[in-house]
C-alpha cells in the first residue's frame, strides 16, 4: 500500500509499505477515505516529539471502510464505514472505565503519562496513522463507530480530533451564560472552540490570532470578535482593555507548542527544542483571563518542561483544566448539533490533496501558504 | 470597572445572540454537556472483556520502567534497530518519564535515526532528496510572496531550511576538515 513516511525533520515522502495485518483478536484494519492533518501533526513533522522514528506514519484523523476484523470484533463488519476517534483505546482500564479514554493505561507501552494515539510517533504508542490507504485499528469494538448515513467523508473526519476536541476545550472552560470567552488561535480547533463557546451560552467570544486570513474566518464562521496580537505591543493588555480591564472569564488556548509571540520562547521551543513547547500562548492565557477564572489548555505540549507562569495562576486563583480530548464521548451531542443544523464540520475545508503529494501538503500547511486552515487527504484507493 | 462589584454590561442580549449565532444557548445546561461530570463509570464503551486479551510480543518491545508489565496491545509500526535504537532502549530501560534524561535521549536517537537513514538512503535506488521531502517544490503555486506579505511570524521561518540543511552543511564541513587534516599527516 501507499503511505506517508516521516524522514526526518520537515521531511515527509510517500512509500510503499505492507498493509496492516490483524495483530490482536480486537483489530480491525480500514481502508482510509479521507484523512487530515493536524496542526499538531506539525511538531511531529518539526522534530519536536520525542521518539519520533524515521519511517513513521503520522495521521490520527481518519475516516474509511472496515475492510477485515480479527475474531473477536463483534461491532463492527466488513464493509461498514467508520469514523475513528484519534485516541487508541481499550474501555476497560481504570481510566477508561472513568470515561478518560485520552488516558488509558492498556495501549501505550512507551509512557504511562501519554494514552495511545494513532501516527503520533512512538511516545503515543508506535502505532502507524491514517496517512495511508490502509490502517490498523485496535479494539475495533471500542473507539471506532459507523458514520450516519446523512454525514459526508469530510464531516466525519472533522469529528475524529479537531471539532470534537474544540467543543471538549469549550465544556473544560466551565462556560455559563454571558461568560466573555477568549480563544488564543484560530486554526480548526479553536474555531471550533469559539462556536462551541456560544452553544454553551457565551456572551461574548474573542479569538486572538496573528494571521489576518484566519481572523476573517474567525469572524464569518465563528460569529466572534477578533484581536491580531500582531497589531498589538502588548496584546495582554489589549485584552484587558477589551473587558473593561477585568480580563476574560474563561480563555482556551488552542495553540500549543508552537506558539509564537515571544521570539526567544519561540526559538527555544519550536526552533532549538530545547523546551517541550513555546508557552507563549498559556502564558497569556494565564495573564488575560480575570481573576478566579478558568484557563482551558488544547494545545498540544512536548514531555520536556516549559517555562510557565504558574506564580500568576496560583495568585490569581485560577482553574487550569486541559486534556486530550476523548474524542467519541464528544459524538452523540455532537450529531445532534450537527443535524440541527448549528454546525458544518466540513466548513473549515481550505485544501485537498492527493496521498501522493504528502510532501506539498506539509509544506503548504507548516508554511501556511495560500490560506490554509485544515487540509484533507485522499487516498488513492480511496 | 473591577473596582466595583458590577459585572460589565454584554454589547448584546440572549435574543440577540439567538437570533445571530445558530445554537447559541443549545448547550447551555451542563447537564447536557458529554463531559460532565468529568468521571463517570455508566458510559457504554463496547468493551466485552474484563482485561483484553493480550496482543503477541514478536520482538523485545521496549517500554517505560513506569509500566510494571507490557500493556496488551501496543504498536509495532517502527521496531528499534541501529544506533538510534540502543540510545532508545537505553533511554527507556535506564530512566524514568519523570527524568530529563529520558526525553533528551530519546530527542537525540530521533537525530541519529534521521541521520542513519539519510545515510542509508544514498546506497538505495531512492535516496532522499530534500526538494521533493520538503514539499518547497509546491511554492510556485502557492502563491508564495502573496501568503507571506505582512506575516509577522515569516522571520521565523526563515530559521526552518537553517534547521534542515544546517546538520548537512556542518558535517560536510567536519568531514573536509578531518580529511585536509589527515592529508597533511
Ligand atoms: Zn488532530
Ligand atoms: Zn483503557
Amino acid at each position: 500500500m501507499r503511505a506517508m513516511v516521516y524522514r526526518g525533520p520537515y521531511k515527509v515522502r510517500v512509500e510503499e509499505k505492507d498493509v496492516p495485518r490483524i495483530e490482536h483478536p480486537n483489530d480491525a484494519v480500514v481502508r482510509v477515505v479521507r484523512a487530515a492533518i493536524c496542526g499538531s501533526d506539525l511538531h511531529l513533522y518539526h522534530g519536536m516529539m520525542p521518539d519520533t522514528r524515521v519511517g513513521h506514519t503520522f495521521g490520527h484523523e481518519f475516516v474509511g471502510i472496515v475492510e477485515k476484523v480479527g475474531s473477536s470484533v463483534q461491532n463492527l463488519q466488513v464493509g461498514d464505514r467508520v469514523m475513528v476517534p484519534f485516541n487508541v483505546y481499550c474501555g476497560t482500564c481504570f481510566f477508561c472505565a472513568r470515561g478518560l479514554y485520552s488516558n488509558c493505561h492498556n495501549v501505550n507501552p512507551n509512557a504511562t503519562a501519554i494514552g495511545g494515539i494513532y501516527g503520533y510517533s512512538h511516545s503515543t504508542g508506535g502505532y502507524d496513522g491514517g496517512q495511508a490507504e490502509y490502517v490498523r485499528v485496535p479494539f475495533a469494538d471500542v473507539g471506532p463507530s459507523r458514520i450516519p448515513e446523512w454525514l459526508s467523508d469530510d464531516d466525519a473526519v472533522l469529528m475524529t480530533d479537531a471539532l470534537a476536541t474544540g467543543y471538549f476545550g469549550a465544556q473544560l472552560a466551565d462556560v455559563v451564560e454571558g461568560d466573555t470567552v477568549v480563544v488564543l488561535g484560530a486554526g480548526p480547533v479553536g474555531l471550533f472552540a469559539a462556536r462551541s463557546a456560544w452553544l454553551m451560552g457565551a456572551g461574548r467570544v474573542i479569538v486572538v490570532d496573528q494571521l489576518e486570513y484566519r481572523l476573517e474566518k474567525a469572524r464569518e464562521f465563528a460569529y466572534a470578535e477578533t484581536v491580531n496580537f500582531a497589531e498589538h505591543d502588548d496584546v495582554v493588555v489589549a485584552l484587558k482593555k477589551a473587558t473593561d480591564g477585568l480580563g476574560a472569564d474563561r480563555v482556551i488556548e488552542a495553540v500549543g507548542a508552537e506558539a509564537d509571540g515571544n521570539l526567544i520562547q519561540h526559538v527555544t521551543a519550536a526552533k532549538l527544542k530545547l523546551q517541550g513547547g513555546s508557552p507563549v500562548a498559556l502564558n497569556w492565557a494565564i495573564d488575560a483571563v480575570r481573576k478566579g477564572g478558568t484557563v482551558s489548555v488544547l494545545g498540544a505540549y512536548g514531555p520536556i518542561f516549559s517555562a510557565v507562569k504558574f506564580g500568576d495562576a496560583m495568585n490569581k486563583g485560577l482553574t487550569l483544566r486541559m486534556n486530550q480530548a476523548p474524542a467519541a464521548r464528544q459524538w452523540p451531542r455532537l450529531l445532534e448539533h450537527i443535524q440541527a443544523g448549528y454546525l458544518k464540520p466540513s466548513d473549515v475545508v481550505t485544501h485537498r490533496f492527493e496521498l501522493e503529494d504528502i510532501a506539498e501538503a506539509y509544506h503548504v500547511m507548516s508554511s501556511k501558504l495560500d490560506g490554509c486552515i485544515k487540509p484533507l487527504i485522499v487516498p488513492s484507493a480511496a | 470597572m473591577p473596582y466595583t462589584a458590577r459585572k460589565p454590561p454584554l454589547p448584546e442580549t440572549p435574543d440577540e445572540l439567538r437570533a445571530r449565532i445558530p445554537g447559541w444557548g443549545a448547550d447551555l445546561d451542563p447537564a447536557v454537556r458529554p463531559q460532565v461530570p468529568r468521571e463517570r463509570t455508566d458510559l457504554e464503551t463496547g468493551a466485552h472483556w474484563d482485561v483484553p486479551d493480550r496482543q503477541e510480543e514478536t520482538y523485545p518491545r521496549e517500554r517505560s520502567i513506569e509500566h510494571e508489565q507490557l500493556p496488551p496491545v501496543f504498536g509495532t509500526a517502527q521496531p528499534l534497530h541501529g544506533l538510534s535504537g540502543a540510545i532508545r532502549r537505553f533511554a527507556y530501560e535506564r530512566y524514568s518519564e519523570g527524568r530529563l534524561a529520558h526525553w533528551l535521549l530519546l530527542i537525540a536517537g530521533d537525530r541519529v535515526d534521521a541521520a542513519e537513514a539519510h545515510l542509508r538512503s544514498l546506497v538505495t535506488l531512492r535516496p532522499d532528496n530534500p526538494l521533493t521531502e520538503t514539499g518547497v517544490l509546491a511554492e510556485p503555486r502557492r502563491h508564495p510572496v502573496a501568503s507571506r506579505r505582512g506575516r509577522p511570524d515569516v522571520r521565523h521561518q526563515v530559521l526552518d531550511p537553517v534547521i534542515v540543511a544546517g546538520p548537512w552543511v556542518l558535517g560536510a564541513v567536519v568531514l573536509v576538515e578531518a580529511l585536509r587534516a589527515l592529508r597533511r599527516r
